[in-house]
């Protein structure tokens, strides 16, 4: 296990009845850019969820650097790990949401420096300084001091990706980043994600810009009714779909 | 009508009506207080997951907010004793002011829970923060600040309910009115310096309470 930063195996998950995750097996290394493409409600928001306990999953093994996500075994049964321990690997990932979900009562830069101070244990100096050290990086120095109601959503989504990647995760999750942005904004965004790809950063990432997904990733992977459908590099996987399903889906995604 | 106003009487013991204003206040802000933290309690009780919990929760809320204020203030201050719970007049009416405020408080609390995003919980903790870190830090401090006009005026009227306090002899601004009410007969005079003592006082509140307000709001 110790090459791989992201392993899942074999991970199910159900809502009630539902069963929406069917057997999930993904690994990811150091440096992977994966994107999750594929119809709505095939399961790709959940399965992110899962990497970092958002969603409680039942079955299969989600781990972060070898170790199991939200759950020990002990004397052959799956136990919950305590919330500390929870709260601990959860700041292993980091994770941008689809509405940005600033914390509205506080700046730009008191958003992303909250967890260095509260998570990873900074003095105020030092996470303030990291804290304008990502919002430059983001392209949103100059307006620190502003309250998300007072920024745009591009504004506000690169002030909550600052916020994420600051806490330095091993993994960071992107959720369709863009897809409550106008039009107009999504760009600044994406430029962004791509510059973070760029250095290095492992992403696994959600996302309905086809476009991005094939220049930003160096795998793609094609949900389909919560199981992966198919998957490989973006070039081959856009280029020659093998199932009917994702040739259709890539059709209708005007790819 | 021909009343020959006197308004000396009156004035001679202004001061303990003044007295009496301040402590009314004094009460109403720290009943507020508890009234808070057993509101914010409640709140969580009735959005709990287990049922015992939420069952507790409503149960409180349904009892105080169905009895009257009156009612509850006599029982406080005569009934508890005889279970062995013996408190001042000032305290026990503290008590009672908390406990209700408190079960008024909870709806307010609530809904305003309710209301927030659920991102909101959901950020704090994908960086980390515990469950409770999330709602000291993030959850309760966003949703008091929405809350903030009806915590405002739950305030208001906690303070005119102060004036119930005379019925158990708490030397507030009612308890002194009917005292020199009582001594002079300048019954008119009396009730009327009150009532206005009174609606200055949630004047001036209302409009102290409404900068707060603009200070401690979201910008956006
Ligand atoms: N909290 C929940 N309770 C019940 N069902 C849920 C819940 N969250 C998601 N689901 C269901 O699980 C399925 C997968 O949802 P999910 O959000 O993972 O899909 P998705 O691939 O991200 O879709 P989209 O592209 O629309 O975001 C859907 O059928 C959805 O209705
Ligand atoms: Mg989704």
């Amino acid at each position: 296990m110790s090459q791989n930063l992201l392993e899942i195996q074999n991970l199910h998950k159900r809502f009630g009845q539902l069963e929406v995750l069917k057997g999930i097996d993904l690994t990811m290394r150091q440096g992977d850019v994966v994107s999750l493409i594929g119809s709505s409600g095939s399961g790709k928001t959940t399965l992110l969820r899962c990497v970092n306990l958002l969603e409680e999953y039942e079955e299969g093994v989600v781990a972060v650097e070898g170790e199991q996500i939200g759950y020990k075994q002990k004397g052959g049964k799956r136990v919950r790990l305590s919330e500390k321990e929870i709260a601990r690997q959860r700041a292993m990932t980091g994770m941008a949401f689809q509405h940005f979900n600033l914390f509205p009562h506080m700046t730009a830069v008191r958003n992303v420096m909250l967890g260095l101070i509260k998570t990873r244990g900074m003095d105020k100096d030092e996470a303030h300084s990291i804290a304008e050290k990502w919002l430059e990086r983001v392209g949103m120095l100059q307006r620190k001091d502003h309250f998300p109601g007072q920024l745009s959503g591009g504004q506000q989504q690169r002030v909550a990706i600052a916020r994420a990647i600051a806490m330095n995760p091993k993994l960071m999750l992107f959720d369709e980043v863009t897809s409550a942005l106008d039009p107009e904004l999504v760009n600044e965004v994406l430029a962004v994600v791509l510059d973070l790809a760029k250095d290095g950063m492992t992403m696994l990432l959600v996302t309905h810009e086809m476009q991005f997904a094939h220049d930003v990733s160096n795998r793609v992977i094609f949900m389909q009714d919560g199981r992966i459908g198919e998957e490989g590099p973006p070039k081959e996987l856009f280029k020659k779909p093998k199932s009917e399903r994702l040739a259709a889906f890539l059709k209708s995604s005007k790819f | 009508m021909d009343y020959d106003f006197n308004f000396a009487a009156v004035w001679r013991d202004f001061d303990l009506l003044l007295s009496g204003l301040g402590l009314g206040i004094l009460l109403a802000l720290i009943s507020i207080a508890i009234g808070c933290l057993i509101g914010l309690l409640a709140a969580f009780g009735m959005l709990s997951k287990r049922r015992a919990i939420r069952w507790i929760s409503l149960s409180y809320v349904s009892a105080i907010r169905n009895t009257p204020i009156l009612i509850l203030i006599l029982f406080t201050f005569f009934a508890l004793p005889q279970l062995g719970i013996r408190l001042g007049k000032i305290e026990s009416f503290i008590v009672t002011l908390s406990v209700y405020a408190g079960a008024y408080l909870t709806e307010v609390f609530r809904a305003g829970l309710v209301a927030l995003p659920k991102g909101l919980r959901e950020a704090g903790l994908t960086i980390g923060l515990t469950e409770f870190r999330t709602k000291l830090l993030i959850t309760i401090p966003v949703m008091l600040r929405n809350v903030l006009p009806s915590l405002s005026n739950n305030f208001i009227s906690l303070f005119k309910d102060t004036s119930l306090a005379a019925a158990i002899a708490v030397p507030e601004l009612t308890f002194y009115a009917r005292k020199i009410n009582v001594e002079t007969f300048r019954v008119i005079e009396t009730w009327l310096v009150a009532s206005l003592m009174y609606v200055v006082t949630c004047y001036v509140i209302a409009a102290v309470l409404r900068q707060v307000e603009t200070r401690l709001a979201i910008p956006r």
